[in-house]
């Protein structure tokens, strides 16, 4: 039993795929692309992607619709409509359908950042979510 | 004996590769099938707001709509092209009749179509800047059957 916990935080620290639920696969493939694309061993960051999801640009955030709190229902900053939540945690739908991860990261950091996201910013994004 | 079992086996396996091929069937068929214009349109048009039902803009501003989804209303909507064509058939086939706009500058707004303000003059500005209405494309603040394409007066309430 003693011998878990340290082999538990060690999985923590270097693969976040592991520990991201429902959005495994998923983050595990866009971690394996964000590698191939950088040409060197790429993870998601948790913490980097909290960052990254909270950070006004030149008007919205990521929570401007999501809000700050993605285990919420949020709201489009534009019509009003409810969002369901993006943490799998509370909403098992998300981040299982490559797809559709694609094309709303294109919309998405086209309207926020004004160009698109890199793989590791993806992955990062989802391994923040993936995490709460 | 013998014999009963045999076709007793035979009967699993011919049902079982009947099954088999129906599903290879069905997977090929549907992999080969063009997108259904409804689906991708409810899908696509769903997302941020109400899939506006399609005869509420004439073709040529559906048409318009469609040409600049990359900056639909100041977001990026757009699509992948076999969506986006299967949404411009759907939006082409089942559209509302055409204005006297010129053809150059279609109505890109249904809100600010003459029927649409005539519906709804007796309502003050107040009314539209209400939290739970908040914008006029917002139809199912005060008509409950609009994601449905229910519009009649009857069944309209209006938020306080």
């Amino acid at each position: 039993m003693k011998g878990i916990l340290p082999a538990l935080l060690l999985a923590a620290c270097t693969a976040p795929a592991a520990l991201a639920g429902s959005a495994a696969p998923l983050l595990a493939a866009l971690e394996a692309d964000a590698s191939r694309q950088v040409g060197a061993p790429v993870s998601g960051s948790p913490s980097r992607g909290d960052t990254f999801f909270h950070t006004r640009r030149a008007e919205w955030s990521c929570s401007s619709c999501h809000t700050a709190d993605p285990r919420q229902t949020g709201r489009h900053v534009i019509t009003g409509k409810n969002i369901r939540p993006m943490a799998p945690a509370v909403n098992p739908d998300r981040f299982v359908d490559r797809a559709k991860t694609d094309k709303w990261f294109r919309r998405n950091c086209q309207d926020v950042l004004g160009r698109p996201c890199s793989l590791q910013e993806q992955a990062d994004v989802v391994a923040y979510l993936a995490s709460l | 004996m013998n014999t009963r079992l045999r076709m007793i086996t035979d009967a699993i396996v011919w049902a079982l590769s009947s099954v088999f091929l129906l599903v290879l069937l069905a997977t090929s068929a549907e992999a080969a099938a063009p997108l259904d214009g409804a689906s991708a349109w409810r899908e696509e048009c769903s997302s941020c707001h109400i899939a506006f039902p399609p005869r509420l803009l004439p073709a040529a501003s559906w048409q318009a709509l469609l040409g600049g989804l990359d900056k639909h209303f100041g977001v990026d909507a757009s699509t992948d092209p076999a969506h986006g064509a299967a949404i411009s058939q759907y939006l082409a086939a089942h559209a509302g009749p055409a204005t006297k706009s010129p053809a150059a500058s279609p109505p890109l707004r249904i809100t600010t179509q003459g029927w649409f303000v005539h519906e709804h003059d007796e309502l003050a500005p107040s009314v539209w800047a209400r939290p739970a209405v908040r914008s006029r494309a917002n139809c199912s603040a005060c008509h409950a059957g609009a994601e449905r394409g229910q519009f009649d007066e009857d069944s309209v309430r209006i938020p306080k």
